[in-house]
């Protein structure tokens, strides 16, 4: 996908320090970036030519902006404490992983295990989500604007994950307490995952991340939620003598 | 990890430019596998001439004047241009099996990398960027080819072992992945009268393939039957004489990133692979789905 030209008027400004990949280093990127102590007023970052480069951004801890323009590689934005991440581009496997808080916006699409074992912050994927999308989250919120791949939500403990379009098969496999809602069509639901009456709390935390995800042509009460049926987790004293 | 890339020319004004755009892809994915490194690169075919692609450990001693013993031998026309520790043994197409059967016993240390009218075959152990420039595949002119960046961990690190392997006559794989099931399957293929030259998994892929279109199923419908026949982790990228296929198993967890315009459409493991292929912030660029055949022909 075209990498999103630099608004006109941030360029203008030119308050956003900027790190080109084609001549600086990725280590010298990511340095500079956990370098930033609390309170820096370097608050905007640009990031020119990735291209597929690795681990762009990983680890940051501070509440600064950072704008990728075009696509990355594996692990981007991984660790994320804080900042507001944007990749105008797509983002190639494990994209957010373990996200702690801040927020993360791929334009294009995301490759596999995006978000994965995620414990907060808010990750939205204009685009597709491949794969284990949401795989072992724990508290991360995911707004997924297309579709996602199969085994999403595997072992999924806790947060949300909201897909626009349809899921691919085994949909939370091995779910805990996360809760996910679907608008299109669900390929298959994995073991111990079932489909949820959506009462009015739902609808009221669905409307809250739509809202936070920037999305306003789609309705809270398009969607299906799917969640735990809890007998997977809980140990049932009927099965004692198994063990 | 591994590291698989292919190359499809659409459009034949990028053909005498393929050696210098599938060399620039796998040197990118080098720190995905630094153990070994080859290409498969497809030329026209023009009907009249067939090409057996083989490695020497000693080629000073076996290459030399090997184009005249082995045409005495056949009964036919033989070129050999050396290439480093491989040679392409150009003669008629006819004669290919006549040719690589008195190889095995005019030059015994001899391996045959490829076959076919259209393939050529180089692979060495060793880091890309050293085996496209000990063979000048920079320099290499074809309408498609697939190369390979190896991480060993199903069998040795050899020549013999790098990818891609051939086991039909202009057909090849390269695999990022590894098979469980590839001994059993290597011993159906062997009792329906496959060869097999090493122990690798990958071979067995390649061999399954092969056996398959030999018994009349197209690319498309060989690469299906991988699905339910193979057991590991694949993502596969297959060259034959005029098309380019890719599949990945149902799991999908070897990585792909694919991208066409109107003038290819390039395939690998990560997307670092395609970014200095012309048009590229242009292209639809995509993961192929799991469990899913992809094939194009010319």
């Amino acid at each position: 996908m075209p990498a999103t030209p630099m608004p006109k008027a941030q360029r203008e400004q030119g308050h956003a320090r900027v790190f080109d990949l084609g001549q600086q280093s990725l280590r010298e990127l990511n340095q500079a970036l956990h370098n930033l102590a609390p309170g820096s007023n370097e608050t905007a970052w640009e990031v020119l030519n990735p291209k597929g480069s690795h681990s762009v951004a990983v680890g940051v801890d501070q509440p600064v902006s950072i704008d990728v323009r075009g696509s990355v590689g594996y692990y981007c934005a991984g660790m994320n404490d804080g900042a507001t991440i944007t990749v105008h581009g797509s983002a190639g496997p494990g994209v957010g992983e373990n996200m702690m808080s801040g927020s993360i916006v791929i334009k294009g699409d995301a490759s596999q295990y995006a978000g994965a074992t995620g414990r907060g912050g808010l990750l939205v994927i204009e685009g597709n989500a491949s794969s284990r999308c949401g795989i072992s989250m724990k508290g991360i919120d995911i707004v997924v604007r297309g579709n996602i791949g199969h085994m999403s939500a595997f072992m999924a403990q806790s947060g949300n994950l909201v897909v626009l379009g349809d899921a691919g098969d085994a949909l939370g496999d091995s779910i805990y307490e996360a809760r996910l809602f679907v608008r299109g069509k669900v390929e298959s639901l994995g073991a111990d995952c079932i489909a949820k009456e959506m009462r009015p709390e739902h609808i009221e935390l669905l409307q809250g991340l739509l809202d936070r995800a920037g999305i306003s042509d789609v309705k809270p009460s398009e969607f299906k939620r799917y969640g735990s049926a809890r007998k997977l987790y809980n140990f049932n004293i009927d099965n004692a003598d198994a063990y | 990890m591994c590291g698989i890339v292919g190359l499809f020319l659409k459009d034949k004004a990028l053909e005498p430019k393929l050696g210098a755009m599938l060399s620039e892809m796998l040197v990118s994915l080098s720190d995905r596998g630094p153990d070994s490194a080859g290409i498969a690169i497809y030329g026209a075919a023009t009907g009249n001439e067939a090409k057996i692609t083989v490695q020497s450990p000693k080629p000073d001693r076996d290459f030399r004047g090997l184009d005249a013993e082995l045409a005495k031998a056949i009964g036919a026309p033989v070129s050999v241009a050396v290439k480093s520790t491989h040679a392409v043994i150009r003669t008629t197409p006819d004669k290919v099996d006549a040719a690589r059967e008195t190889l095995q016993t005019l030059r015994p240390d001899i391996r045959v990398m490829g076959a076919g009218e259209a393939v050529e075959i180089y692979k060495e152990v060793g880091l890309p960027e050293a085996v496209v420039e000990r063979f000048g595949v920079r320099a290499m002119t074809g309408t498609h080819g697939i190369g390979h960046t190896r991480m060993a961990t199903e069998s040795a690190v050899t020549t013999m072992g790098a990818h891609p392997f051939s086991t039909g006559a202009d057909q090849c794989l390269v695999h990022n992945g590894s098979l469980s099931n590839h001994n059993n399957v290597r011993r159906e293929l062997i009792r329906d009268g496959m060869t097999f030259e090493t122990e690798n998994d990958t071979e067995v892929a390649a061999a399954y393939l092969s056996n398959r279109m030999a018994h009349g199923k197209n690319l498309g419908e060989a690469l299906e039957g991988t699905l339910s026949d193979l057991d590991g982790f694949f993502t596969f990228v297959v060259g034959t004489k005029n098309g380019f296929g890719v599949v990945r198993d149902p799991i999908a967890c070897k990585p792909a990133v694919m991208a066409e315009t109107d003038q290819y459409v390039a395939f690998g493991s990560e997307y670092r692979a395609l970014t200095k292929l012309p048009g590229i912030d242009n292209a639809r660029v995509w993961e192929p789905e799991p469990a899913t055949v992809y094939f194009w022909e010319h």
